[in-house]
């Protein structure tokens, strides 16, 4: 018999094992149950997202036809919606955003993990860290306040005044542009690429690095040959995650890109995006006009989740290969 | 069969995913005594082990076939649910493992699961006692266990094994991963422990079986040669001191003279 | 001995001043492409830095300039142009929403995330779910706020409720995933040894696996409480904004320090413009303050494990 002492201590006796559930057994095909819903609402909460916002915005769709994504002629008042121009406008500044973004990104990884004394790593890359939590919001005041006279109209005149016979630098500037939200766009997807930039590079074995070093590579050179090939599909994984944040990035471009609903070659022309119309123009919106907005929403999400899926099936077949 | 046995095994048979680890096991265990088990590594001594307190069903693709009895009981029948197996049995494990608790939330985990109503206070002090370790907690009871020392977390361990009253413990190679000192402490605590418990033990130090236990089963490997699959089966099981002295068995002869493990 | 102390051999080479088989000049070429190499990449590490420290800098001297006791307590004035008052509105409107975001959030996303780590190795359910988890990390705010509009809105209007669901619903995968990854670094010891002490599995996961992961858990949390705190776009779209301190939660429009910074920023007036920047500096400290404490817990947890 199973050793009991006289204090009473837990009832178990050794006898029938046999059919007896114990103390609170039956909780656990329960819990299963409510972990596995829990799970399943991600699941429920995306197939509803797609759901109403498609269906409130098919009158949209139906009362524009094709022309909802070919026309740029957006005419709210008249009752035409032609999102070309805002599609274009995202599409432009987040393309300006990761030109000039991706550089800065990788260099400032390959500095923190590369260059830099091990003194100043972890402030550095706390400091970029740190510029990942702020708000978008805080970006776009300062970038109409402070970045916008100090930077982006110096900077558009000059493109103007230099280059302006190139078409895309052509005509005056306020500087609220394309590449006036472009620029701030950089500046706030650089943290996202450069922390997963930084993890990429720390994967690369220090064995490979020496052994260039040991056959006479400079630094720079054994970055080209060694540290850079190897982090090639990461850092592709890296890029397309911050195209991904660029293109639903929503407030720090409807208070730079100038909000004008057309088109236009020049990136420092005024233009607008799919976020930032929404954004400006939801709360004054009356009915056929927020449905078209909702339709500008699900074009843009739809754009942003192949952007992001691809991304990831990109880097699957990278990694493949 | 005798039914004072605590485990009465037959025919026992262990595979994970299809490749077979242990064949053929018939052995008893006996109440209040040490059994050890040893064998080279590989041999299947913890997967032996695992079956008694079915906590190789955790192990995805694990199958145990036969029969396993705990007091004349199969644990291995069609509705017995192994949770209230492992609360009859204790284990105590290579690398101590104390939650991140404090030392008495430690000891009380498993009454308190089991929903122990009388006083745990004492019954966390008489675990620590039985444990050898009162004496050198008993003013930091609410500290984290994880400021223990090795050998001080698997006496704790032992008292939060044997706080649910278990009546065998299970240890798998429990001193392998400490000091020489904290060894001595822990085999010294299982004689003390035998008197009340049953005690099976995995270990590879042979010396360790000869001093510490009552009796021992050698396990080995068989090969199948065209298949190269490799499984573990009972060669010998006998008083430690015949096992050791006058082993029935090549093999054995052959392990505990040393001339291989 | 990292990387960076390693001696840069083809120096070595050039000051030599032996005649190497190679000549001196590819050396020397070399090494100043080195130099110019190193020299970009601390360019673009001033670049980004600069921007950050530019950022920091205004909002402490314009913010600074028009934060006192009157801005923390009081609500915005009606008039815009009107000089005084303060953002307590937007203030409280934000305590709250992220408040009941985060009630929503935690406990779905954490037991999501236990289902994903402890039942879910080689389950299909689990694999869709973690795929449709990183997709909607994805997704822009401003369409959770539409989402949020066209199945709530519409049907009981603006107001803090709606909000902290949008809000709710951009901190879920966040706290999902995190999550899961701290879930799945609880030693395998653990929870073996709570089962041979005859705990049934949701004993082990909550007496064991969880409290054992709750530092990391906690540090998820804190990082998306701090994303939340500084969404505009949802909010937009679902509380509306309002001058008024609010406490019903359904039906009324309510404020929000990120939509109180918008609309400051929007504002012609030198008054209004003034309590943007001291909006923007009681938000930028409210998201730093979790940030830093994230950070915080995760590094004491790492030490002492």
């Amino acid at each position: 018999m199973a050793g009991r002492l006289a204090t009473g201590g837990p009832a178990l006796g050794a006898g029938p094992l046999l059919g007896r559930r114990g103390l609170g057994r039956n909780a656990d095909p329960l819990f299963a149950l409510l972990t596995a819903a829990a799970g399943s609402t991600v699941l429920v909460i995306l197939g509803f997202m797609i759901l109403t916002t498609t269906m409130t915005a098919l009158p949209a769709f139906q009362s524009q036809g094709i022309s909802f994504i070919t026309s740029t002629d957006w005419d709210p008042s008249a009752g035409r919606f032609g999102i070309l121009a805002f599609i274009y406008g995202t599409l432009v500044t987040s393309a300006i955003a990761v030109i000039l973004a991706v550089p800065l990104s990788l260099g400032v990884a390959l500095y923190v993990t590369e260059a830099a004394p091990r003194r100043l790593r972890s402030p550095i890359t706390y400091l970029v860290d740190l510029l990942a939590a702020v708000p978008s919001v805080i970006y776009g005041l300062w970038g109409v306040f402070v970045f916008l006279p100090l930077f982006l109209q110096p900077a558009s005149a000059f493109l103007g005044r230099f280059l302006g016979f190139v078409p895309i630098f052509a005509g005056p500037s306020s500087g609220l542009s394309y590449f006036g939200a472009g620029v701030v766009l950089a500046i706030m997807i650089v943290p996202i690429i450069t922390a997963l930039a930084r993890e990429i590079l720390l994967t690369v074995p220090t064995e490979d690095k020496y052994a260039a070093y040991a056959l006479g590579a400079t630094r720079w050179e054994m970055i080209r040959g060694v540290v850079l090939p190897r982090s090639r599909v990461g850092i592709v994984g890296a890029i397309m995650l911050g195209l991904g944040r660029a293109l639903g990035e929503t407030i720090a471009v409807a208070l730079l890109i100038g909000a004008r609903p057309q088109i236009s070659a020049s990136i420092v022309q005024p233009g607008y995006s799919m976020a930032a119309v929404i954004a400006n123009q939801f709360q004054e919106a009356t009915e056929p006009h927020i449905r078209a907005l909702v339709g500008v929403g699900v074009v843009l999400f739809g754009i942003t989740i192949l952007v992001n899926v691809g991304a990831r099936l990109i880097v699957m077949r990278m990694e493949r290969s | 069969m005798n039914d004072d046995n605590v485990f009465s095994v037959k025919g026992l048979d262990v595979h994970y995913g299809g490749a077979p680890a242990l064949k053929g096991v018939d052995m008893e265990i006996g109440p209040r005594q040490i059994t050890a088990i040893i064998g080279p590594s590989g041999c299947g001594k913890s997967s032996l082990i695992r079956c008694f307190n079915r906590m190789n069903d955790l192990i995805p693709g694990a199958v145990v076939s036969g029969e396993v009895l705990y007091h004349g009981s199969d644990i291995y029948a069609a509705g017995v649910d192994p949770v209230v197996v492992r609360r009859h049995i204790g284990m105590v494990f290579q690398r101590p493992n104390p939650f991140p608790k404090s030392i008495y939330d430690n000891v009380a985990f498993g009454p308190r699961i089991n929903g122990f109503k009388g006083d745990l206070d004492e019954l966390v002090e008489r675990s620590l006692r039985r444990a050898a370790l009162w004496d050198e907690v008993q003013n930091k009871l609410k500290k984290s266990a994880l400021a223990l020392s090795g050998g001080q977390q698997q006496r704790l361990c032992i008292a939060r094994a044997i706080a649910v009253e278990p009546d065998v413990i299970l240890m798998d190679e429990p001193a392998s991963a400490l000091d020489p000192i904290a060894t001595v402490r822990i085999e010294d605590l299982m004689q003390e422990l035998k008197k009340e418990f049953a005690i099976v033990i995995v270990t590879h130090n042979m010396q360790q079986a000869a001093r510490v236990s009552d009796k021992t089963a050698f396990l080995y490997t068989e090969v199948d040669e065209e298949t190269s699959a490799r499984w573990g089966i009972l060669v010998e099981y006998d008083d430690t001191s015949r096992i050791f002295t006058k082993p029935t068995d090549t093999r054995t002869e052959d392990y505990v003279s040393g001339r291989f493990g | 001995m990292s990387a960076a102390d390693v001696p840069v051999p083809a120096e070595a080479g050039r000051t030599s001043g032996e005649v190497s088989v190679l000549g001196r000049r590819p050396a020397r070429r070399r090494v100043w492409t080195d130099r110019l190499a190193t020299a970009g990449l601390v360019a673009a590490v001033i670049m980004v830095l600069v921007p950050l420290g530019l950022i920091l800098f205004t909002i402490a001297r314009r913010g600074l300039a028009t934060i006192s006791w009157e801005f923390l307590t009081q609500p915005m004035p009606y008039s815009l142009r009107k000089e005084g008052g303060g953002l307590l509105n937007s203030a409280l409107g934000t305590f709250l929403m992220v408040g009941l975001a985060t009630v929503f959030s935690v406990p779905l996303g954490v037991l999501a995330a236990v289902y994903l780590a402890e039942y879910g190795k080689k389950n299909t359910l689990a694999g869709v779910i973690r795929f449709f988890t990183d997709v909607m990390t994805g997704v822009p705010s401003v369409f959770v706020g539409l989402f949020i509009y066209t199945a709530l809105v519409a049907q009981i209007g603006f107001g803090a409720l709606v909000g902290a669901i949008a809000l709710s619903i951009i901190m879920l995968p966040i706290i999902v995933r995190s999550s899961e990854e701290m879930l799945r670094l609880v030693p395998s010891e653990l929870k073996d040894a709570s089962y041979a002490l005859g705990a049934a599995k949701w004993q082990t996961v909550s007496k064991v696996v969880l409290p054992s992961a709750l530092p990391g858990i906690t540090t998820g949390v804190l990082l998306a409480v701090a994303r939340a705190a500084g969404e505009t776009a949802p909010l937009i779209l679902t509380a509306l904004g309002s001058f008024k301190i609010v406490t019903t939660l359904v039906g009324e429009p309510i404020s929000a320090l990120p939509l109180a910074i918008l609309s400051g920023a929007r504002n012609p007036f030198a008054a209004g413009q003034a309590r943007a920047w001291a909006g923007a500096l009681e938000l930028l400290v409210i998201v730093l303050v979790f940030t830093i404490l994230a950070r915080v817990i995760a590094s004491r947890s790492r030490i002492s494990s």
